[in-house]
């Protein structure tokens, strides 16, 4: 038997320290969090930066550390620093360092680096996936980071050096988890279902927020309980669980081949756990590696206005529509700027600024936000579009009958410069001969 | 006439990674689980997102009273045109269709 303990779905998130606590009593074999993902978008990734402020990560890190001093088992993260770069890696080994300092305490670290060269890659064979954009070399080449999903593979080679603490760059979320277990022979599909199961912590049950479970995986299957006051699984929140970010809630393809849960047998095994028998897992001839990459799209520099005039409310879009067109020939004039390089988008905030071209329902508002978004080459050029546009936002009249209007700007300077725009590129695997060949590791003794 | 929000427990749209968005419509009873996947056609969610219906996979699962649709995201998240970077906005759409 293997017994992980989950603290929450990401670093960052927030624990129930009380439950932590039960659960170190329970003696886990391994304590695994996951770091991150794509759902913030492409920007932490683009720029290898953690969504998450540091002194939440290095609190909430240090508690996970004196955890895993009392359970005297490993602690392992994946996709350390939200998008499992090299740079959030050695961010989080800072961050670690001074934790391990500040307790006076020692640990074997490994380092498990996902990043690729971006030049490489773009030499590389890649497979896309369904729905992957169009790349060319250029396009690859272009990007600011790449990184590699790691898988349980590389994560037991982190396991094997005997490491106390592993970070890992960009690993699937459930590899952290169903690693350990595969190792120790447990049911494979067992492995990897738990860890989906257990990937957003106390996600699968009541409770949620309170983050932390245990998942016991053997021979057959495993068995997932929460251990927070109030926190509650059950067959149905177990099994939903498979729905949550999934395309397919059936099959999840992992590095090496794929988990089918279409046999799955979840039961309660009391008020609290339940267990899950019958996942497959699907071993590929293959061994392949899904990659993620974010590069520039531009610079941007963003302005709001709030219409309130109730003519201007109710005529905004081709108020909004004849502002474009007179920006553009303004452009054109004073700065000549390629109309192939720029664009100018207004979104009207209040009508359909959410959905765009696929919103069904008419907008009744008393008021508008018009939010104004510039996107160029560089920064300074983004905020010169900006500049030109903003006469316009403010003064611009619906007819020339009318005396010149004047909308609610709510800053000055109106033109908020938001730096480079970043945009996903990758949506490819990559086969490897070996695991470990797009992946490092590193240990050091502190 | 009723809408897909005032029959179901409710409806969930999430990103399933930078370029698929998923839906989840969650009946609560398998009345309600009935009455949707008989109401909501596929085709019908294909028009709602300007899409064809191949596009669209369709899960019925009746042990958890649930229907799921997964399309590629409308926009890929985060780029210029995206609107939406956790894709929980579109879920207001499929909530507010009417079902006979």
């Amino acid at each position: 038997m293997t017994r992980v303990l989950i603290p929450s779905g990401a670093l960052g998130l927030g624990y129930d320290k009380v439950a932590l606590e039960r659960a170190v009593t329970a003696k886990p074999d391994l304590i695994a969090i996951d770091g991150g993902s794509t759902d913030s978008g492409p920007s932490y990734l683009g720029r290898g930066v953690s969504k998450y402020a540091r002194e939440s990560t290095k609190a909430e890190w240090q508690g996970l550390i004196e955890a895993r001093i009392a359970a005297d088992c490993p602690l392992v993260i994946g996709t350390a620093g939200t998008c499992g770069t090299d740079s959030t890696v050695d961010w989080l080994y800072e961050i670690t360092l001074e934790i391990l300092s500040d307790l006076g305490a020692t640990a074997k670290i490994a380092r498990l680096y996902s990043e690729q060269d971006p030049r490489k890659i773009a030499r590389s064979s890649l497979t896309p996936l369904s729905a992957a954009p169009d790349i060319d070399t250029a396009t690859i080449e272009s990007c600011t980071h790449i990184v590699a999903l790691a898988g349980a593979e590389q994560i037991n080679a982190a396991l094997e050096t005997g490491a106390d603490i592993i970070i890992a760059g960009r690993t699937t979320d459930t590899a952290i988890i169903a690693a350990l277990p595969l190792a120790n022979g447990n049911h494979a599909g067992g492995a990897w279902h738990g860890a989906k199961i257990g990937e957003c912590g106390a996600l699968c049950a009541t409770n949620p927020q309170s983050g932390v479970i245990l998942v016991d995986f053997d021979d057959t299957g495993f068995t997932v309980t929460p251990m927070a006051d109030g926190a509650f699984a059950t067959p149905h929140t177990v099994s939903a669980h498979m729905l949550y970010e999934n395309s397919d809630p059936f099959i999840l393809y992992e590095p090496g081949g794929y988990l089918d849960v279409t046999g799955a047998k979840y039961t309660a095994i009391d008020e609290r756990s339940v267990r899950v028998d019958g996942s497959k897992w699907v071993p590929s001839d293959a061994y392949s590696v899904k990659l993620e990459g974010a590069r520039i799209t531009g610079y941007q520099t963003i302005l709001m206005a709030i219409l309130r005039d109730a003519h201007y409310v109710e005529n905004a879009q081709s108020w909004c529509d004849d502002i474009l067109l007179k920006h553009g020939l303004k452009v054109a004039d004073r700065i000549g700027l390629d109309p192939a390089t720029w664009h100018a988008e207004l979104r009207i905030i209040g009508q359909d600024a959410n959905l765009g071209y696929l919103e069904t329902r008419t907008s009744n508002a008393t008021e508008l936000g018009v939010l104004a978004i510039l996107t160029a080459p560089d920064q300074a050029t983004a905020n010169t579009l900006g500049k030109l546009m903003n006469p316009y936002l403010l003064h611009h009249p619906l007819t020339q009958a009318e005396e010149q209007p004047t909308f609610a700007f709510p800053f000055s300077p109106a033109e908020i410069d938001r730096g480079a725009a970043y945009e996903f590129v990758l949506h490819h695997v990559m086969e490897l001969a070996d695991p470990m060949d797009a992946f490092r590791l590193e240990v050091t003794d502190v | 006439m009723s809408s897909v929000s005032q029959i179901v427990q409710k409806v969930r749209s999430k990103n399933a990674g930078p370029f698929w968005l998923t839906i989840d419509i969650f009946c609560g009873t398998p009345a309600a689980y009935a009455q949707i996947v008989e109401g909501l056609s596929t085709a019908r969610i294909a028009a709602l997102f300007k899409t064809t219906p191949d596009q669209i996979k369709r899960f019925d699962i009746a042990d958890l009273n649930v229907i799921k649709f997964s399309l590629p995201r409308p926009t890929i998240q985060g780029s210029r045109t995206d609107r939406d970077m956790h894709g929980a906005g579109w879920a207001p759409l499929v909530a507010e269709l009417d079902i006979n």
